[in-house]
């Protein structure tokens, strides 16, 4: 598309302090060469609506914190360049399935609460050594394969926000917290998944994903959540036949430096600054 | 651990739908190519065929166990549909009892229509 002379927001407004129902406001601003849609909210909050409120900090497509619901598909408003939507109007409102706290700002604490509760860290007998390492947790690149693309996730709800049935289901933990929970099960060095069982056994678990896939989709960094839901059914169901069982979660390696250097591989040169 | 349970059934009652299934196209619509369970005669629902295959103990048990996946894999999804229409707890428990006992009461009165159509086959 050819970069339009102006853009038109259409933007969903909510003030609870003003117990109106939610409302779509428009403002005509010029186009600015590579303006995404954070940039444009930014000059509208500067030039016209001072009190519009959103959310967002890196600019750059990795805190997570801008996921809004732009053109009706849920997306980083950092990382949505103007002339990628092939239009001038370009329609803004907070993420879906969330809770409004006002304009476009979701109430993402449901999802945290989901994600805190599927424990998204490693799970290990070890303690003392997880606190004061000794070593390395040891790590094929093919076990790293398992778990990569899952720890890209953002955090940015835009996977909730598409989900079909996060929408109608609130006991489901939806794709987000689904996700990173197979992310620790399937990391060689974790030894939570009877820990994590717990809930991810019950009506909080991946039961209700329909494999509608749209998670996916909206995922701005290329996680496949829904990928991980179906690994993640399959490792329940096995685990419920007698069939899956934990490998032990991986030794651990002295440190690198604690490694005798081969005599054939020279020193790093001295740090310049 | 119940979901778990369910879901786990829920895929095996799947798996055994199909194969059931599959033997139900075998003898009933690719008879020319397969022509298994039809003794009595080329029509597969020829009188004498269904009177053959209802004396056989295979067929009287493969009724009821696929009634019973049948059953329990429908009614489970059902059930999964209508939990995500965001109904309360209560509400639950109330259509989880009377899935159940409906489930059992029908899978009773189907199995004991198999079983006697049998028993009836076999005095024929």
């Amino acid at each position: 598309m050819t970069a339009p002379a102006n853009v038109t927001f259409r933007i969903r407004r909510y003030d609870p302090a003003s117990q109106k129902p939610p409302a779509w406001e428009d403002v005509t601003i010029p186009y600015a060469a590579g303006m995404t849609v954070l940039d444009g909210l930014r000059t509208i909050k500067e030039t016209r609506l001072p009190s519009l409120a959103w959310r967002s900090s890196c600019r750059m497509g990795v805190c997570g914190s801008c996921g809004m619901f732009i053109n009706g598909h849920p997306r980083l408003a950092c990382n949505t360049q103007i002339t990628e939507l092939g239009t001038s109007l370009v329609t803004v409102a907070p993420l879906p399935n969330f809770e409004i706290i006002r304009d476009l700002v979701p109430d993402l604490r449901p999802m945290f609460d989901a994600h805190a509760a599927l424990m998204p860290h490693i799970v290990r007998d070890d303690v003392q050594e997880m606190y004061e390492p000794t070593g390395e947790y040891f790590q094929t690149p093919h076990e790293l394969e398992q778990i990569l693309q899952f720890s890209y996730c953002i955090k940015c709800g835009c996977c909730m926000a598409a989900c079909p049935t996060v929408a109608t289901d609130p006991a489901y933990s939806g794709p987000m917290p689904l996700a990173q929970s197979h992310r620790y099960n399937a990391d060689s060095r974790d030894g939570g998944f009877a820990a994590r069982k717990q809930v991810l056994a019950t009506e909080k678990g991946p039961w209700k994903c329909h494999y509608a896939g749209e998670c996916s989709q909206a995922c701005p960094k290329g996680v496949d959540p829904a990928r991980a839901i179906q690994l993640m059914k399959r490792q329940l169901v096995f685990e419920y036949l007698g069939l899956y069982k934990q490998p032990c979660p991986s030794k651990v390696v002295p440190k690198a430096a604690e490694v005798k250097r081969r005599a054939d591989v020279p020193e790093a040169p001295a740090p310049t600054i | 651990m119940r979901d778990q349970r369910l879901w786990t059934w829920h895929v095996l009652a799947g798996v055994v739908i199909l194969v059931f299934l599959g033997l139900h196209m075998a003898i009933m619509h690719l008879d020319v190519l397969v022509g298994i369970f039809s003794p009595a005669d080329p029509h597969p629902i020829a009188w004498a065929n269904v009177v053959a295959r209802a004396r056989m103990g295979f067929f009287t048990v493969s009724y009821i166990v696929l009634l019973g996946a049948a059953l329990f894999h429908g009614l489970y999804g059902f059930r999964n549909i209508v939990f995500e229409l965001g109904i309360g707890r209560g509400l639950k428990s109330a259509l989880n009892v009377v899935l159940a006992l409906g489930g059992v009461g029908l899978f009773v009165y189907g199995a004991w229509a198999a079983w006697t159509a049998g028993a009836l086959a076999r005095t024929l």
